[in-house]
């Protein structure tokens, strides 16, 4: 049920503010974005930080693992968050 | 001969090994997707036998992405033997490549777990040994840019093995997890001063500041050591050594002979002219040594450093947006760097993209807006006397050429421009010998590709002029050169001989005596209506037949409308 909850609102990397941890849910998209985000390390169950992001909805950084990532507004979307 | 794959994700230094192991020399950087095709090499192995190594393109799954990640995928399947290059700084991540590739493929294997260093530095230790055991294979700890641990990875070559990984594809991270918990220690570690530094390169507006101070900083120190080095090293080479020899020759040939005029050219003012004498002695050496050679050389210093350090990522990061609007993503910046010091490696590196559409705006943008560093220091050659106001203008024309096209080309290319998806590498500091080394070898390239053309094109220049076919093509194209571009029926010997080489082009403006307006609108010109032919052939290669022909005659149109308009608005500005 909570569960159910948190997939309608939807919080993806989006909604984190900057320097915000969470853990990925899942990954909304794709075979190709599921494959090519889990390649690096982002995958459900991983803790995840927001770094900063750029203006206009431009790409984010986020930390995992120790390793800094950078991706666009549109894969961000599809990364949700509990 | 058995072969040797080195196999492992982007940016881990599997250059870097390949070349430890070899002595052979390949480009390796601090980003991911520095190596686009393959790259052999041989090894002797103990007990004597040569081996082949292959260097391959890094891959983060068996599923390609790229065209430089498919050739990838096709080498594996050669190898007799696969060294897995395994990142010390990220096990996990890197370990779902290696489970996946010895579930597919039963060759022997060797690991080597690379970059303990930096490992080391963030608190990470590993138990290799145990990792070893659990894997089934040999891992040895390697710091492959300081050389550390490859005597070693050569001597357990002779003990590769199969490693014995099955596991269902839902368990794969469970059984890696299971792995890294083993074998790895994480001591937690306070931010570095690069930690911070990276942070601070890549904040939306503290990263913008960063980034205009990094690249004033680099233009500056381009422009000094170059022109130094022109000023204090070759231009008293040439005038005081070179000359006197020069003109013994020219002496001894007699003024009016053929063969002098080959060799040595016209004389200015009863004496040589480096600059204007267009003799293969004379120009043809003065260009590509004198001219241009400091700068090529500050310039690859420079990115060098940046590549290595790790920057240029970041960069691509901050500028993402802007690349958008031209149906890029901010990696192709790093190609349209690369492109800076020469348009073929800058179009070589357009294979690390993904989509046809990526690589067409990147290629054609790159062949109409910027000029390879040869060309840009003949340029300020002749600019030099105007200051930075006359570079400005020139880069500014070739800026908004670059964003316009760029959008238009968005607009009318089909197909998707991908998203920025990029791990990005920590800042290390250089090492001074794997610098020394990049450096030496992008020289190397330069002067074993670039003089022979220079000499080529000094010489059909010095044939055209002297069966009259220069004259006779400056009389058919004089309508487009006078009324057009407003430039002297002369200039079309440059944009004949650009075809060949830019440098030489814009050498060639050096006798006529051109004003502010007419430099500007040359160079613009010269910049944009086409590539040399060492960057047309690539691009061809690359690009395709009907493509490489759409993107030529884009550039013909675009060369033509920028250099009326630019005529235009400077002659109306009063310029």
């Amino acid at each position: 049920m909570i569960n159910a909850l948190e997939k309608e609102m939807k919080i993806t990397l989006v909604n984190l503010t900057n320097n915000e941890e969470g853990f990925i849910l899942s990954i909304e998209g794709g075979r190709n974005a599921i494959s090519k985000l889990e390649a690096l390390g982002i995958r459900p169950g991983k803790k995840i930080r927001k770094m900063n992001s750029q203006i206009f909805r431009g790409p984010i950084v986020i930390e995992i693992d120790g390793r800094d990532i950078g991706l666009g507004y549109g894969l961000e979307n599809k990364v949700l968050i509990k | 001969m058995k072969k040797i794959v080195l196999i492992g994700n982007p940016n881990i230094g599997k250059s870097a090994v390949f070349s430890r192991l070899t002595g052979a020399k390949v480009i390796a950087s601090n980003y991911p997707g520095t190596t686009v095709g393959y790259t052999k090499g041989i090894l002797r192995i103990p007990g004597g036998e040569k081996v082949e190594i292959l260097d391959i393109p890094g891959i983060y799954s068996l599923e390609a992405a790229s065209r430089a990640e498919q050739v990838a995928l096709n080498m594996i399947k050669e190898g007799n033997i696969i060294i897995n290059v395994v990142d010390a700084t990220n096990l996990e991540r890197n370990l779902n490549l290696t489970v996946q590739l010895f579930k597919k493929f039963r060759i022997p294997a060797v690991i080597a777990l690379n970059m303990m260093d930096i490992a080391r530095h963030h608190g990470i230790t590993i138990d290799t040994e145990k990792l070893s055991r659990k894997l089934g294979l040999p891992v040895i700890s390697t710091v492959a840019l300081s050389g550390q641990g490859i005597k070693e990875l050569t001597g357990q070559l002779t003990n590769a093995s199969i490693p014995e990984i099955n596991f269902d594809d839902k368990e794969k991270w469970n059984l890696i997890g299971a792995i890294v918990e083993d074998v790895q220690k994480t001591e937690h570690r306070h931010p570095t001063f690069a930690e911070k530094l990276s942070d601070i390169s890549v904040h939306p507006i503290l990263g913008l500041v960063f980034a205009l101070i990094i690249l004033y900083i680099s233009f500056w120190t381009i422009r000094i050591i170059g022109e130094s080095l022109i000023r204090f090293v070759m231009d008293p080479v040439f005038n005081v050594l070179y000359e006197p020899l020069l003109e013994n020759i020219s002496n001894a040939l007699g003024h009016d002979t053929l063969v002098h005029k080959i060799l040595i050219g016209n004389l200015v003012n009863e004496s040589i002219d480096f600059r204007q004498s267009f003799g293969l002695l004379s120009t043809g050496f003065y260009i590509p040594l004198a001219e241009v050679l400091p700068y090529v050389f500050s310039f690859y210093l420079v990115l060098t450093l940046l590549e290595d350090i790790g920057y240029l990522p970041r960069l691509g990061i901050l500028l993402d947006k802007l690349m958008h609007k031209i149906g890029l993503h901010g990696l192709s910046v790093i190609s349209m760097f690369l492109a800076f010091g020469c348009n073929v490696p800058g179009a070589l590196a357009t294979r690390i993209l993904e989509t046809r559409k990526e690589r067409f705006i990147t290629s054609t943008l790159m062949a109409i807006a910027i000029p390879c560093m040869a060309q840009i220091a003949m340029i300020s050659g002749l600019l030099g006397k105007y200051g930075p106001p006359a570079f400005l203008t020139l880069f500014g024309i070739l800026f908004i050429v670059w964003l316009g096209v760029g959008m238009i080309l968005n607009r009318y290319t089909k197909g998707e421009s991908p998203e920025i998806l990029v791990d990005i590498p920590h800042y290390h500091y250089p090492y001074p010998t794997a610098v020394a080394k990049k450096v030496w070898m992008r020289i190397r390239y330069f002067i074993s590709e670039a003089i022979p053309f220079v000499l080529i094109g000094v010489f059909i220049v010095t044939i055209l002029y002297i069966t009259g076919f220069m004259e006779f093509m400056g009389k058919v194209f004089a309508p487009v050169i006078t009324k057009v571009f407003g430039l002297p029926p002369e200039a079309i010997s440059a944009i004949l001989v650009g075809f060949l080489r830019k440098d030489v082009a814009i050498g060639m403006l050096a006798p006529l005596d051109l004003n502010f307006r007419q430099l500007i609108v040359a160079s613009t010109v010269l910049t944009i209506y086409f590539p040399c032919v060492a960057t047309f052939i690539v691009l061809l290669k690359e690009l395709g037949i009907r493509d490489m022909i759409k993107s030529a005659l884009i550039m013909l149109c675009t060369a033509l409308i920028i250099g009326g308009a630019v005529n235009w608005i400077m002659i109306l500005l009063g310029l």
